[in-house]
């Protein structure tokens, strides 16, 4: 039933308001019968949608504290084996070899020897889209670095990398490649650990 | 002690509505945030995560805040 001699707003704010805004006895019977007042409805959705928000951030902030935790747990330094992956012989200077480490079910590694006594080992999987590198000269660059100019080359989409240091010097990767330690004993090449790359 | 402000429903309206972008534009901080804060942590650079963690804690407890204005209200 519609209310007259309505004066304050408070007094306007226990009304109830259809819709369409008409007055209640100009709506329909079923509206008389089961009037919603529209406008609190509007109000509490409202509030209820910052409600929600709300804990939406909390899932946010959770995720924050888990990447902080993370840090603190993660990367413990690990103790790697110690594995023979190559004799010195085996590989011409230039030469790579693909071996598995920590253990044959780990990650693909390729191995280069860049001198004849020095060589370098990284993830065989470019960190852009895990392509597999293989060292390769670059062609449009005189590089004198390393050996003869040689880096690695991820073919797929022209990636280059470093091959002393690892980072990513040309083409979509923006990551370093993960390093493998090495240690030369007597004629055989040993992998000793993993080093995370650091940007 | 302060009196709880009084207002008519067209003006809670209003607040609400007010608080609502407000809240948003928060959490889409945060978003935001959290998307560059995983970038760094898996690019091996953890040193701006707790940092990171904290400035988000400070958007919730805004967020919380204005959520605690909003009930407040009636």
């Amino acid at each position: 039933m519609i209310q007259h001699g309505l004066q304050t707003p408070r007094d306007l704010d226990r009304q109830t308001v259809p819709p369409d805004g008409r007055p209640l006895a100009e709506q329909p019977k079923w509206r008389r019968d089961f009037p919603i007042d529209w406008a609190q409805d509007e109000y509490v959705s409202r509030r209820d949608l910052v409600k929600f928000i709300c804990l939406t951030s909390v899932a946010f902030v959770a995720g924050q504290f888990w990447i902080a935790a993370r840090s603190l747990l993660g990367r413990p330094g690990a103790a790697f084996p110690t594995v023979a992956v190559a004799t010195v012989d085996e590989l011409p200077v230039g030469g790579a070899k693909t071996f598995s480490y920590p253990d044959e079910e780990s990650a693909p590694r390729l191995l280069v020897r860049t001198g004849e006594r020095s060589f370098v080992a990284y993830d065989q999987q470019c960190t852009h889209l895990l392509c597999p590198i293989v060292p390769a000269r670059r062609p449009d660059v005189s590089v004198a670095a390393a050996e003869g100019g040689l880096q690695l080359h991820c073919p797929c989409h022209n990636g280059w990398f470093d091959i002393e240091t690892g980072q990513p010097i040309a083409g979509p990767p923006r990551r370093p490649l993960a390093r493998v330690t090495l240690e030369v004993r007597g004629r055989t090449v040993y992998a000793t650990g993993i080093e995370e790359a650091a940007t | 002690m302060s009196e709880r402000p009084h207002f008519v429903r067209s003006q809670r309206m209003t607040i609400v509505n007010g608080i609502l972008v407000f809240v948003v534009l928060i959490v889409v901080l945060q978003l935001w945030l959290l998307t560059a804060t995983m970038n760094a942590y898996l690019g091996g650079d953890t040193d701006i995560v707790w940092a990171a963690a904290l400035a988000s804690l400070g958007c919730l407890g805004l967020n919380v805040g204005l959520l605690w204005y909003l009930y407040r209200l009636e």
